[in-house]
């Protein structure tokens, strides 16, 4: 149950402080938007180079859970795909692999919008 | 007179003033001074918009019923706020019902307004001038950088919109302090980005149109009570002052800022406060309760623009700046 | 870019000068101790969606998939926590802390939809859900796809 926890913490916190040291010595071009999209495009690629995998073994949810995890599953869906579908599969395996979190995001995101109202 | 300076031969009179605010303005430091203070940002409105047309009715409303004047006496109104195409405005005038100049000064839009208002009466082509302004916090959060509920770090140079509308009505004749000269101010750029940093924008601007109102009139700032930018924060204030004293003039110890004046350091907004309705509410609240109880004779107001829009920052546009100056006179 | 020339009496300041002036009046942001707080609050976060990827991986799912349930449940935290206003609070301590992490993701879908919801249904909350996560998933999926297909010409 408490497996990981420590080296996720570590790693996770890691690849945070990459994203507020972009942010901090880049202002103001890098906004939390600007962070988000590089985060995601970055897990890719290091996702393609397999360099994002030991990571993801080492830091188990520390890797996973930041956007460049999301990023890393793209990729890796997208490569998975194209070994069993040729290149159709650059084209499913990703948004295939990330389902889950994107189907997520869009209704848990709908459903709060909804539900509450801004505070100010 | 000079360049940039209008002297007003009949200086026309302030005959009321009045301000609504939000919750966290009647918090601060100049609580006490403001007419009215909302208990919440929405004040039973739908929307934030909404609520901010209404206070700017309920500000005009107020300078017209404490001066006492019947509304067919008004001729105009000069009105403006932050918003895109002046909803704000446009909307609490549908209501008030006067014929309305609508400005766009971004937060100088207190000090234009009442220069213009100032030169129709001295012109002679009004009676009696209302004027009113206002912003929101969260309506021009959401306009012009993030949704409030994003989790984003301000930086230290950030400053926190008012959520304020003042009101004055300017008269021909009557009793009150005068508004005895203007300087309308020169858009200067010096290349600044930061929309988190609009201080740094809009220094040299009021510096510029200070330099010019003093060459103008051939004073010095020691001959004002107060000189006080609207608004500047805390980081825009300090380099204005700088860039000054590298221009050869020395603003002593009575420059001061309404952004620095309207919350103190406790309340979290960093540099301080910005949006038209902070310099407005300051204005028609604090500095007209001094300047009634005597305490001010002549004061000088710079109220101080940052002249850009979400799209201008987007596309990389720097930050043009403009200031006007108001001098108000017991 | 705005290269002016202005009419004396003016500032006797450059631009170039002015410049050098604004940073050093500027507050410098406080990178130590913003690089500290980033740190715990993104690797308590992280922490946290471990613990629930471990408790989804004890009641029987596989790694992956335990991964990908902690992910969602991970986001509808962060989509909560917004909606009831606390995540600006966090965001405002933890900087990109609680920017990176997935729960930021939510964050930054619901913050914008929520505030729109004034403008409609459709045009608001529709819209504006995908006002930061449009760009991300565009160029998430967007690699992804070039990452395909140099990966297929490569085997």
């Amino acid at each position: 149950m408490f497996a990981m926890i420590i080296p996720a913490f570590i790693v996770g916190g890691a690849i945070c402080v990459i994203g507020q040291l972009l942010m901090d010595l880049t202002k103001p071009a890098f906004t939390p938007a600007h962070v988000l999209v590089s985060f995601v495009t970055g897990g890719a690629i290091l996702g393609a180079l397999g360099l994002y995998e030991p990571l993801v073994k080492l830091g188990g949810a520390g890797a996973t859970i930041p956007l460049s995890g999301f990023g890393y599953n793209l990729a890796k869906g997208a490569m998975d795909a194209v070994g069993k579908r040729g290149i159709l599969g650059a084209f499913s395996g990703g948004v295939e692999a990330s389902a889950v979190g994107i189907a997520a995001a869009v209704f848990f995101g709908y459903l709060m919008s909804v539900t509450f109202n801004p505070k100010g | 007179m000079g360049n940039q300076t209008v002297v007003f031969d009949n200086p026309p009179v302030i005959l009321s003033s009045y301000s609504v605010v939000g919750p966290k303005e009647g918090q601060g430091p100049l609580g006490k001074t403001f007419s009215k203070v909302w208990n919440d940002q929405l004040n039973g409105e739908k929307s934030w918009e909404v609520a901010e047309s209404k206070m700017l009715q309920e500000a005009m409303q107020g300078a017209i019923d404490q001066a006492g004047i019947p509304k067919d006496q008004i001729d105009v109104m000069l009105a403006g706020d932050l918003l895109n195409q002046l909803i704000s405005t446009n909307f609490a005038a549908r209501q008030i019902a006067l014929p309305l100049i609508g400005i766009y000064g971004a937060c100088s839009t207190m000090a234009l307004s009442m220069a213009v208002g100032s030169m129709l009466i001295d012109g002679g082509f009004a009676e009696n001038v209302l004027v009113g302004v206002s912003s929101h916090h969260d309506t021009a959060e959401r306009q012009f950088r993030a949704p409030t509920e994003q989790g984003t770090q301000r930086p230290m140079s950030a400053q926190w919109t008012v959520t304020g509308a003042g009101s004055v009505l300017l008269g021909r004749t009557g009793a009150g302090p005068r508004i005895t000269s203007a300087t309308i101010g020169r858009v200067i750029d010096f290349e600044q980005k930061d929309a988190n940093n609009m201080g740094s924008a809009m220094a040299p601007a009021v510096a510029d149109t200070l330099v010019n109102h003093f060459h103008d009139l051939q004073r010095k700032p020691a001959e004002y009570d107060m000189v006080v930018s609207g608004d500047l924060g805390a980081v825009g204030l300090a380099l204005a002052g700088e860039v000054l004293k590298q221009s050869g003039i020395d603003m002593g110890t009575k420059f001061t800022d309404c952004g620095v004046m309207i919350f103190d350091a406790s309340q979290d907004v960093h540099a301080g406060a910005s949006g038209c309705g902070c310099s407005s509410v300051v204005f028609a609240g604090e500095i007209m309760q001094k300047i009634k109880m005597g305490e001010l004779k002549r004061v000088l107001l710079v109220g101080s623009g940052a002249l850009h829009s979400p799209t201008s920052a987007l596309q990389g546009e720097s930050i043009p700046g403009i200031g006007h100056a108001v001098v108000i006179e017991a | 870019m705005a290269k002016q020339r202005l009419r004396q009496p003016t500032v006797s300041v450059t631009p170039e000068q002015y410049k050098s002036l604004a940073q050093q009046y500027t507050p410098k942001p406080t990178i130590i101790k913003n690089v500290v707080r980033a740190f715990v609050v993104g690797g308590l976060i992280c922490a946290i969606g471990q613990v629930i990827t471990n408790l989804f991986a004890a009641v029987g799912l596989a790694r992956v998939e335990a991964s990908a349930a902690a992910t969602a449940m991970m986001i509808f935290l962060g989509a909560l926590l917004t909606g009831l206003g606390v995540y600006d609070e966090i965001g405002k301590f933890g900087g990109a802390g609680s920017i990176v992490p997935v729960t930021g993701f939510a964050n930054s879908i619901v913050a914008p939809a929520m505030e729109f919801k004034r403008e409609g249904y459709i045009l608001g909350v529709g819209s504006k859900l995908f006002t930061i996560a449009g760009p991300v998933l565009v160029y998430g999926i967007a690699t992804s796809i070039v990452i395909g297909i140099v990966y297929s010409f490569l085997h």
